[in-house]
């Protein structure tokens, strides 16, 4: 791959490289969208190729058994991507498809935000930015002392590695030498305000990582290959815990939403704009 | 009662799988038996309050009950969002060992100072709140500890406090302990949590001098609050007085306030409320210069409440 520093390996840009589940799975979100008239799109899109390959190929879960002790743990830190999250629980049973529809009701179990006590298969409520690595880092050093072989996969926002807690957490994932322990940056490039390059730039982002003693490697969050392909190899080291920076489009998929930082939230959402969402889809 | 506590952490991981010690960058051999004896669940972390409350939250999560030790500023305020996200909205059995609570670190400046720190805790749902009065109270505490399913933030005094609580009395998280009885209806009820016990019984025992019959009942736990001990104590009383090393605002005289008003409406005692002002210390010296400067030794509790019931009319909360 030719690395453009501070680029990464180019997502593509191509919506019609997107397989038909890749479509499915964010017809999905859109349904959830729908079902509450608003949500993160933009950061719900980028992603579910990340979502997709950790859920179909990764995760040791059972949706029937969403509490299964010895299963592996994926926090979503950035909890505001939850569309895309739901949109994968509900793809593997883990809850009813139609649940979708509630997103954001008043009755519903799917808030705006993920709540781990409301949803089978959520491991942490999240939303508040900057909590998910700590609190892998603890089920990273639980599983350790438990003897038990579960990993812990930490997905992170770009934007939300601003929050110095991150960073707090990090160190300390690599002082523990938490092999155990894997963030995944939805590296969208994109944070509400604008560009992160503008707003709060990152780079060197894989250097930062490596620095704090992370196994570090980079990747195009929508290349489903390339993704199993780095994912099977997961851990990166025995001895530290990992980094996969995912390279991704905010928006992804829908061509007229691609990074574009007024998607990264939308509310009053239409029933027109939900047909032109579905038709981007198809 | 700070080695107490920490020294109750050992032996509570002794007799239970699940306790964990996270400290902040704590004193240099601290806990050292504890670390030799069971490296794996010792964790010296460093000054990173945020990504110890998390983790203690990740371990929790995963069946362990970890006790987190820092200065009662740095626990409270620093790391104030993880308290409530990964703490208490999760609901979690973490406790928060709070060192040097209220004014015990009055020399290093209003940075240290844990003023508002029980008004802030108590706020948060699902939190309880503990101060207990003296070390061998803070054993009966940390006995029960195994057996609360909820997160608890505990204050810890400056150490050496004189020893008032009796082993006779029990110790339940949530029961309040009557320290000092009235002889008859219409005496002052005295209220206080953590070390603020202590003046207040030396209190009582100086109003009893001049003719005024006073009661102590001890709230070790401001929340979940003993609404019927404080409302037992409170109704037969001409006068209620809450005293706490802390800011008025919010803390153990707004919970009690806050019960009294809204349970006895009309019928509700005077109550004065003695506290720390609205405003930052602005001295150094020791705890007790402060204690003396916002009137919370025991002959100024004791005149204050003279005062209150020399008043014509009903005093207002203070």
């Amino acid at each position: 791959m030719g690395l453009d520093r501070g680029f990464g390996p180019r997502p593509s840009a191509d919506t019609d490289a997107l397989d038909e589940r890749s479509r499915q799975l964010r017809r999905l979100i859109v349904r959830g969208l729908a079902g509450g008239g608003r949500g993160h799109i933009g950061s719900s899109l980028s992603l579910v190729e990340i979502l997709r390959v950790l859920y179909d190929e990764v995760l040791r879960v059972r949706p029937d058994e969403p509490d299964w002790p010895a299963r592996d743990r994926m926090i979503l830190s950035k909890g505001h991507g939850c569309l895309a999250l739901y949109a994968v629980l509900a793809d593997k049973g883990f809850i009813p498809i139609e649940t979708l529809d509630g997103f954001c009701r008043k009755e519903s179990i799917l808030g705006g935000h993920p709540e781990a006590r409301k949803i089978p298969g959520v491991e942490a409520s999240t939303g508040a930015l900057g909590h998910g690595l700590s609190i892998g880092v603890g089920m990273a050093l639980a599983a350790r002392m438990q003897r038990r072989d579960s990993r812990i996969y930490v997905v992170l926002g770009d934007g939300e590695i601003d929050e110095g807690s991150v960073w707090e957490a990090a160190m300390c994932a690599g002082k523990h030498r938490l092999a155990r322990l894997t963030a995944i940056i939805d590296y969208n490039k994109l944070q509400s305000a604008g560009p992160t390059r503008e707003i709060q730039d990152l780079e060197p982002l894989l250097d930062k990582w490596r620095a704090f003693n992370f196994a570090a490697a980079e990747v195009d969050g929508h290349d489903v290959e390339g993704l199993r392909r780095l994912f099977r190899r997961l851990p990166l080291a025995d001895d530290r815990p990992t980094a996969v920076i995912c390279h991704t489009v905010k928006g992804k998929g829908v061509f007229f939403a691609e990074n574009d930082p007024n998607w990264h939230h939308k509310a009053k959402i239409e029933a027109d704009l939900v047909t032109r969402l579905y038709a981007a889809l198809e | 009662m700070r080695n107490t506590c920490l020294d109750m952490v050992h032996e509570l991981a002794r007799r239970d799988p699940r306790p964990v010690f996270i400290g902040s960058d704590l004193s240099p051999g601290l806990l050292g038996a504890m670390k030799t004896e069971m490296p794996e669940r010792y964790f010296m972390e460093g000054i990173a309050e945020a990504n110890i409350v998390g983790m203690a939250a990740g371990l929790a999560m995963d069946g362990y009950m970890p006790f987190v030790n820092t200065i009662a500023t740095f626990l409270t305020r620093r790391c104030f969002e993880q308290v409530a996200v990964d703490l208490c909205l999760h609901d979690l059995p973490v406790r928060l060992i709070a060192n040097g609570g209220g004014l015990v670190y009055a020399p290093l400046g209003p940075t240290h100072l844990a003023i508002e720190d029980m008004a802030i805790m108590r706020a948060l749902p699902n939190m309880t709140v503990v101060a207990v009065c003296d070390a061998p109270e803070m054993i009966r505490l940390m006995d029960q500890t195994l057996d609360w399913p909820k997160p608890i933030y505990i204050r810890l005094g400056k150490g050496g406090d004189p020893v008032v609580s009796r082993a006779e009395n029990g110790f339940r998280i949530g029961k309040a302990i009557p320290l000092r009885g009235c002889r008859a209806p219409g005496g002052v009820a005295l209220m206080a949590t953590g070390v603020m016990t202590a003046p207040c019984l030396a209190a009582a025992e100086l109003l009893a001098r001049d003719g005024v019959d006073a009661s102590v009942l001890h709230v070790h736990t401001v929340k979940p609050l003993d609404d019927e001990a404080v409302l037992d104590h409170a109704r037969p009383a001409r006068l209620v007085v809450t005293v706490e090393e802390g800011i008025a605002i919010g803390g153990f005289g707004s919970a009690v306030t806050d019960l009294v008003v809204g349970r006895l409406g009309r019928a509700m005692p005077a109550m004065l409320r003695l506290a720390l002002p609205d405003a930052f210390p602005t001295k150094y010296g020791v705890q007790g210069d402060h204690l003396e400067l916002f009137g919370l030794t025991p002959p100024q509790i004791a005149e204050s409440i003279l005062q209150a019931l020399a008043r014509d009319e009903t005093p207002a909360c203070s």
